[in-house]
């Protein structure tokens, strides 16, 4: 896994759709550009469309990875207001 | 803004869209709307910002809620027949969102006492159903520079517009006087297609949210007409009157006017 520091973490395990994805946008709105969101995650689903939602959004995603059987790890970096 | 569970669900349709998100919906949740009207197009208009999670919003009524109402003012009911319409709209409105402070105001506006009724407020909503309230309205927001959002319904067809003193033209730089008594229709003659509102009212509610939003064009500068018949929408330019009697440099108006009654309203 690459080295990214994450100024802002959230865990979003439990969360189903769309609240995953209303957390992870809540957080990044709340952050300066440039800062990086490191979301902890534990629905399937969300582990790709959540990257995806947030390159819509014109955010980049700097690192998905699967940490264990049902978990995620995503960083996204926000790079516009 | 921090939003509880609850709120997550409620508005998670909102803050998923880019032009709304957490911030826009904060927005929308320290919005001060006032709506003239808790009748055809007040009871839409107010029932969506209501969903919508607007923070505040007054309701501006004198009348009793009766039986003729209900085919088409949609937050009454049976059961508040007789009940000041404002209080009944007040409870419906609560029962669908308890976020949003309803603010029951059962008056008649007149040249004394409306710019302090509007004072507090961010947006104006004109849902009034005669000519005197249409300008007094236009007249109070142009001067006291709150923007307006006006609507009107009548049989088949539905106007609306919005106003932004200072910048686009107001209502009457669209026709500068109301029309004569005579020329209004009768009781009889007034009848209105009771979904008709809920278009108008629609639209309204739609204007609202984007001025608090601060996203898309206002309908500023123009008149939108739906044809409920034909099934049209028609654009019409409505340009500032540079000699409008009262949003022009040299306004000829510049106190407010009640004009007579004499007016028949559609209750
Ligand atoms: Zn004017």
């Amino acid at each position: 896994m690459p080295d990214v520091k994450a100024e802002k973490k959230i865990d979003i395990r439990g969360l189903i759709c769309p609240y995953t994805f209303i957390k992870a946008k809540l957080a990044v709105e709340s952050m300066h550009v440039g800062e990086t969101l490191e979301i902890l995650l534990d629905n399937a689903e969300a582990s790709n469309s959540i990257p995806k939602s947030m390159e819509d959004l014109g955010h980049a995603v700097m690192n998905v990875e699967k940490v264990n059987e049902r978990e995620w790890v995503i960083f996204v970096r926000k790079e516009k207001e | 803004m921090d939003f509880t569970d609850d709120q997550l669900q409620r508005y998670s349709r909102h803050i998923i869209l880019p032009e709304v998100g957490g911030k826009g919906q904060a927005k929308i949740a320290s919005a001060k709307v006032i709506i003239i009207g808790a009748g055809g197009l007040g009871c839409p208009v107010g029932f969506y910002l209501t969903a919508a999670g607007v923070g505040t919003i007054a309701l501006v009524d004198n009348d009793d809620v009766e039986m003729s109402n209900l085919q088409r003012q949609i937050a009454h009911s049976v059961h508040s027949i007789g009940m000041p319409k404002v209080e009944s709209a007040k409870k419906t409105f609560s029962a669908l969102n308890p976020d949003v402070t309803i603010v029951p105001l059962r008056t008649r506006l007149t040249k004394d006492n409306i710019i302090g009724v509007i004072s507090e407020y961010d947006i104006v909503v004109d849902g009034s159903d005669n000519f005197p309230t249409r300008y007094l309205v236009n007249d109070a927001c142009v001067m006291a520079g709150k923007p307006l959002v006006s609507g009107a319904i009548l049989r088949f067809e539905g106007q609306v517009t919005t106003i932004i003193p200072g910048q686009g033209h107001c209502y009457r730089c669209l026709f500068e006087v109301p029309p004569p008594p005579g020329l209004v229709p009768s009781c009889q003659e007034a009848g209105v297609l009771g979904v008709l509102p809920g278009v108008i009212g629609g639209l309204q509610a739609t204007e609202v949210l984007k001025l608090i939003l601060g996203k898309g064009m206002p309908l500023m500068g123009d008149l939108l007409i739906y044809d409920a018949l034909k099934t049209t929408f028609r654009k019409v330019k409505v340009p500032k009157n540079p000699s409008c009697p009262v949003c022009s440099d040299n306004p000829v108006i510049t106190e407010l006017v009640d004009y007579n009654e004499g007016y028949c309203s559609l209750q």
